[in-house]
């Protein structure tokens, strides 16, 4: 995307990328590392998507057609891995790196030897992963929740499993620390922290999260990895340990992971939304409170996960309480967004809509959230595709429409090339349309008594798996048109100006589109108009 | 029939947003689309549940729309295309404290009754009945303890069969059993689960509750069917278990005392009559059939129904060493199982009639041709050689 070597700014000692394929390689700029996740995110989007309509086809009807059930489980799995670990987190990188310097004013990530080394184990990390479909007995089955002792059947794989877990794991961590550090040391002067654009924001504090739970996942996958090949019994009852021990430390990682997934996406639709209102954001400081406050909270909702261990009443009460109170932030979120489009000058290009789609849809999967919260309702919900569709309002329709609604935001920033409006927009309503046709229907389905992760159902679930199956294929098929329309967009296209968008603002936008290859050499001044946005 | 599809699906959908607007207007209206919604149940914990869902569920539609209907309207009417401009307000404290005091005044109201139900829900005290379930790779056992009964259940051999043909011809499929299990109204039986393996969770969504079922450990829900409410009730195993995760269901009927006292006797019978076959003579015919019905419900899972086993996770029965060679060592693998496969031991979950039946069946099925037939007194014989086993 940045293949643009021209320097407007004669501070730059005019040197633009090394030739040739080696520098992706070797690369330490921030744009090129950016580009890097980004494209892995959509390569694996694709890779895991696939997974998704393997999944749908075979549930497209009752009895067993296109896979076996042991198969079946392998794509549930690696599907949630990959998404999640492959899709959704580098994806947000990728943001990061091509967007928290432009927008601080920053020359470049502050440590960018790091920064080239937490992208390229990604790719290690995922062959290790996606290799195991290749060997006897297939790859990972239990749930990408890893729960022992199932996954401990799961034979050749697991160790696979686990070293891919520490590689994300380790990726995830630099990252995060590249990110803190560069927001903390290299704003340019005058930005303070309380200017700073909500999308720094909300990564900042991604960026804690990260670095404080990513090393938990990694210590609760060495435990399965000894308690399966050094005879460790952490998580064998008969051995004196207990298995559901792994699900609370999987959990203490898994919700503030939960908050990971889904921050940088707030950051990205209030950068978008004000821009398209023609209106400053609403409430900037009650957002940033608002953010800080759901990561706090992160910490201590983790057993919602599994209110059917059979904890104690204290415990049950407790967790649900904390849990309803994430509604309360997360509300202040919604009410500010709409809040921002009130009395706003409007127009709905595809970054608004995808923003606008996210605002309402990411709500819906929150009023789930929110009766899940709710004990004694979540024993009949647990584990059925209420929760199904609960997760994938929040993560597809919440992170994924949110990444899509920055990359038409930012691609012609990027690229210096606008996208074809049309498309987009053809883009988007396919999309939103299909989406919902394939996850509201889960709703009814889990409320009528389907399990999630099974290969077959009963015939009185067939006809809303039709539905959703139905949705599934044009939701997954609309993406390849997303796809061209990127790639068409690198390669050419109408030229994007400087400011983009008639509403934009912020210091990436004082930049050429394409910037070039490095930026801020010399520390931006800071504008009233430029801050906070 | 893909077209029949279609308008029947179509007609889902019109009665799902038919459904969705009624919700607001009357919460009992919508209990009508039992597809669609929490089924009310037949306990008082389903009860509480639905009727906590209704409400949350209730409280979401009214708070969206608000907040939708405000957003439509400013989309509708804040427009550039319509000539409107921007306002410059960027913040209001009175608004923001007011939509933060809002949402924790609501959840509020919502966590009492919550906790209300929740009190009553984990409450096991005073049982009549105790019933102790055992989750297994992929089955249940069900002991009733205080009347000595145990009970295997599985998936039932006609869904069994179903699952690449035609699940559509059978009734039930996936949520039949070989051997349902029976309660009592109007008692409180007190469930105790735990599993053999991995962790699965018990459901039945009309009783109200799941639990996980978990190695090593005991948790406990309770369930008392209402006086009114005899019937059967289904539902299977709600916590990912492996390869037959889907194919575990559970069917519970719930009848009058009288009839569960009879059906205890029964149960009681039918196990002395087992024992007491064990000492006749078993004709081929007889040992095959039994043992047909006794491969699908226990092997079949991993097997499959024609015995061809699956790579590299099942072996084969059809031509296999073990089925075709030495019965000895047939016994032996179905007696202690293979330490460190999915092949556990069945000794303890069949009759010895059962065991003699399917082993009979195994070397004789699938064009299998060891020919020996194996008597139920063979089993009990080698069942009292060793410690259990062989």
């Amino acid at each position: 995307m940045s293949t643009a070597t021209t320097t407007h700014d004669e501070h730059l000692d005019h040197h633009g990328p090394a030739p040739g394929l080696l520098r992706w390689v070797f690369t330490t700029n921030h744009k090129d590392i950016g580009t890097l996740y980004l494209l892995f995110a959509l390569m694996m989007f694709f890779v895991g998507g696939a997974l998704a309509l393997g999944i749908r086809l075979e549930l497209f009807e009752p009895g067993l057609q296109f896979l076996d059930p042991h198969l079946f489980n392998q794509f549930t799995t690696m599907h949630a891995l990959i998404m999640i670990f492959g899709a959704v987190m580098p994806a947000f990188v990728g943001f990061a790196n091509w967007q928290v310097p432009i927008m601080i004013g920053a020359p470049d990530m502050a440590l960018p030897r790091m920064n080239n080394w937490s992208f390229w184990i990604l790719p290690f990390a995922f062959a290790m992963l996606i290799s195991t479909f290749f060997m006897p007995g297939g790859a990972p089955a239990g749930g990408w929740t890893m729960y022992p002792p199932l996954v401990l059947q799961g034979g050749a794989n697991l160790p696979f499993l686990v070293f891919a877990v520490h590689l994300m794991g380790i990726s995830s961590v630099l990252g995060a620390i590249n990110i803190i550090v560069t927001i903390l040391n290299m704003r340019a002067p005058g930005m303070t922290l309380l200017k700073m654009p909500l999308f720094v924001w909300t990564w900042l504090i991604t960026a804690y999260l990260l670095v404080a739970v990513m090393p938990v996942l990694a210590g609760a996958v060495t435990m399965l990895l000894t308690d399966k090949f050094f005879g460790t019994s952490f998580f064998n009852a008969a051995g004196g340990g207990d298995p559901v021990m792994f699900q609370h430390v999987f959990w203490f990682f898994g919700h503030p992971e939960v908050y990971i997934l889904i921050l940088p996406a707030f950051g990205i639709v209030s950068q978008i939304i004000p821009t398209f209102a023609r209106k400053p954001l609403f409430g900037y400081e009650s957002m940033v409170y608002a953010t800080a406050s759901i990561a706090f909270i992160s910490f201590v909702v983790w057993a919602h996960h599994m209110f059917t261990v059979g904890m104690p009443l204290a415990g049950e009460l407790f967790f649900m309480y904390t849990t309803m109170l994430v509604a309360v932030p997360t509300a202040v979120k919604v009410f500010n967004w709409t809040a921002t489009m009130w009395r706003g000058s409007m127009t709905f290009e595809t970054p608004m809509l995808f923003a606008i789609a996210f605002v309402i849809l990411f709500t819906i999967g929150g009023f789930s959230g929110l009766m899940l919260a709710i004990v004694p309702a979540d024993f009949q919900y647990h584990d059925t595709y209420f929760v199904v569709a609960h997760f994938h309002y929040v993560l597809v329709t919440g992170s994924v429409f949110a990444i899509i609604a920055g990359v038409y935001y930012w691609l012609p920033k990027w690229t210096g090339h606008m996208y074809n409006e049309t498309l987009g927009k053809w883009h988007f309503w396919l999309s939103a349309i299909s989406v919902n046709v394939l996850f509201f229907p889960q709703h009814f389905l889990g409320l009528a008594g389907m399990p999630r992760r099974i290969p077959d159902y009963a015939i009185q679930f067939a006809d809303w798996n039709w539905v959703s199956s139905v949705g599934g294929f044009v939701f997954g098929l609309s993406q390849l048109l997303f796809a061209y329309i990127v790639f068409s967009t690198i390669r050419g296209g109408e030229k994007a100006t400087e400011r983009v968008w008639e509403g934009a603002h912020g210091l990436e936008f004082t930049l050429p589109s394409p910037p070039p290859y490095h930026t801020f050499a010399e520390p931006p001044k800071i504008t009233e108009a430029e801050a906070h946005s | 029939m893909y077209s029949r599809r279609l308008t029947k699906g179509m007609q889902r959908i019109a009665r799902g947003l038919a459904g969705l607007s009624l919700t607001t207007a009357s919460a009992g209206a919508f209990a009508a689309f039992s597809d669609l919604n929490m089924p009310v149940g037949v306990t008082p914990i389903s009860r509480e549940a639905y009727e906590l869902h209704m409400l949350i569920l209730v409280i979401c539609v009214l708070i969206g729309i608000v907040v939708f209907g405000a957003m439509i309207i400013s989309m509708l009417k804040h427009r550039k295309s319509l000539g409107y401009q921007a306002a410059k307000f960027h913040h209001s404290t009175k608004a923001e404290i007011i939509w933060t005091v809002i949402p924790c005044v609501i959840l509020v109201g919502m966590a009492i009754p919550a906790t209300n139900a929740l009190i009553r829900m984990e409450d096991t005290s005073d049982a009549d009945i105790t019933l102790k379930i055992t989750g297994y790779q992929w089955k249940w056992k069900y002991e009733y303890l205080e009347d000595g009964l145990t009970i295997y259940s599985n998936l039932a051999p006609s869904s069994r069969a179903a699952i690449y043909n035609d699940p559509k011809a059978i009734d039930h499929y996936l949520l039949e059993v070989d051997n349902r299990i029976v309660l009592p109204v109007d008692r409180k039986v007190r469930v105790l689960l735990t599993a053999d393996d991995v962790i699965h969770a018990w459901w039945v969504p009309a009783l109200g509750m799941k639990k996980d079922a978990i190695p090593g450990f005991i948790n406990e829900l309770w369930i008392r069917v209402d006086k009114d409410k005899a019937g059967v009730y289904r539902g299977q195993c709600a916590e990912l278990c492996g390869k037959d995760h889907g194919f575990m269901p559970i069917v519970v009927e719930a009848t009058s005392d009288d009839r569960y006292q009879a059906w205890v006797a029964e149960q009681k019978a039918a196990m002395a009559a087992e024992k007491s076959a064990v000492a006749r003579e078993w004709q081929r015919d007889e040992l095959m059939a039994r043992g047909e019905q006794v491969y699908l419900a226990a092997c079949a899972g991993c097997h499959q129904v024609d015995g061809s086993g699956v790579v590299n996770a099942f072996p084969a029965i059809r031509g296999s060493q073990v089925a075709t060679g030495d019965l000895k060592q047939h016994l032996q693998v179905i007696l202690e199982g293979r330490p460190g496969t999915a092949m556990k031991s069945f000794a303890g979950e069949l009759s010895d009639v059962e065991l003699a039946a399917v082993v009979t069946y195994q070397r004789n099925a699938f064009g299998n041709d060891a020919g020996d037939l194996v008597q139920p007194s063979m089993i009990a014989a080698s069942r009292s050689v060793g410690s259990g086993g062989i």
